[in-house]
């Protein structure tokens, strides 16, 4: 005969499974905050050496255009902003997965992976797009739209509150569109200070 | 069907039949490896835990092969929906009543 204690155990483990099977959580707070310092240190260099000194105004023109040689910058510092955040939330996931004894590439991380690819690609894409038909300012409202979207959807199989997170940004993307001379604010404060913000949030929720 | 107070299962007693039940119930199906990983524990063991639980129908087994590999996924039947909730249920209930 089971004593309470045992029933109470029983019911914490069933909960634990159901989650973990299902949500990846090995995500960490820290990755969150650094990707937020990377986009802001971009956004920065962005603002300074493209946005300040362009003769033609690519932020805020919607008529079409060549990709010239700062704009090749502008992607390649976009590239490196992305690379360097994705690798920096896989390596602290890797340290974290490590420490609870559990395997990082799993069923959950790949249900997680596939259902962020879809709205992420599809922007991406439509990106590609708009930089070949030169409508650059729709950019980067473009980028923080999609990536809200796959947040939202990443939602459903990791932490809750990523949700919320994209919401956010999809609200910040809209906003970025409509007020396209100050889309770069929007998309430091969206990909920046937002990223930070939740960064700190989530590692006091669940990491403390 | 064996129980050991009415609505609780003789069956999902053991905790790692448990976990079985808990991740079949929010996952469609399952590999045999990724519930072992879930579950931390060996292939001997999991694979006899899994052995009782499809003697009494509560979960089902699909074999297939993927590029010549042999893959094996389980599922919960819906015979095993009802009694792993009814144990739920159960166990919500004592827990209730002591407090």
């Amino acid at each position: 005969m089971k004593k309470e204690q045992d029933y109470i155990k029983d019911i914490t483990e069933i909960r634990s499974m159901m989650e973990r099977s299902t949500k990846f959580l090995s995500l960490t707070g820290i990755s969150g905050v650094m990707a937020g310092i990377y986009a802001l240190i971009g956004a920065y260099l962005v603002y300074r050496f493209f946005y300040r000194n362009s003769s033609t105004d690519f932020f805020t023109t919607v008529t079409g255009g060549e990709i010239n040689g700062s704009l090749w910058n502008m992607i390649f510092l976009a590239f490196a902003v992305l690379i360097l955040s994705v690798g920096t939330a896989v390596f602290f996931s890797f340290k974290k997965a490590g420490k609870s004894g559990e395997k990082l590439w799993n069923a959950s991380a790949r249900r997680l992976i596939i259902n962020m690819a879809i709205p992420l690609v599809a922007g991406g894409l439509l990106t590609l797009v708009f930089l070949t038909k030169g409508l650059f300012a729709l950019v980067i409202p473009v980028t923080l739209i999609f990536y809200g979207l796959a947040l939202t959807n990443a939602g459903k199989f990791t932490f809750e509150e990523m949700k919320s997170l994209g919401i956010i940004q999809i609200f910040l993307g809209l906003l970025a569109a409509y007020f396209l001379e100050f889309s770069l604010l929007f998309w430091a404060f969206g990909f920046g200070v937002m990223h930070i913000l939740y960064g700190i949030y989530m590692h006091l929720k669940y990491e403390k | 069907m064996k129980t050991i107070i009415d609505g609780l299962y003789k069956a999902f007693e053991n905790r790692v039949r448990l976990g079985i039940m808990a991740a079949l119930a929010v996952n469609e199906t399952l590999e045999f490896t990724a519930l072992k990983e879930y579950l931390d524990v060996t292939d001997g063991n999991l694979a006899s835990h899994m052995k009782a639980l499809e003697k009494e129908k509560f979960v089902g087994v699909k074999k297939s092969f993927i590029d010549r590999k042999p893959n094996t996924r389980y599922y919960m039947t819906t015979q095993g929906k009802k009694a792993f909730e009814e144990h739920l249920n159960t166990l919500e209930s004592i827990i209730k009543a002591q407090k």
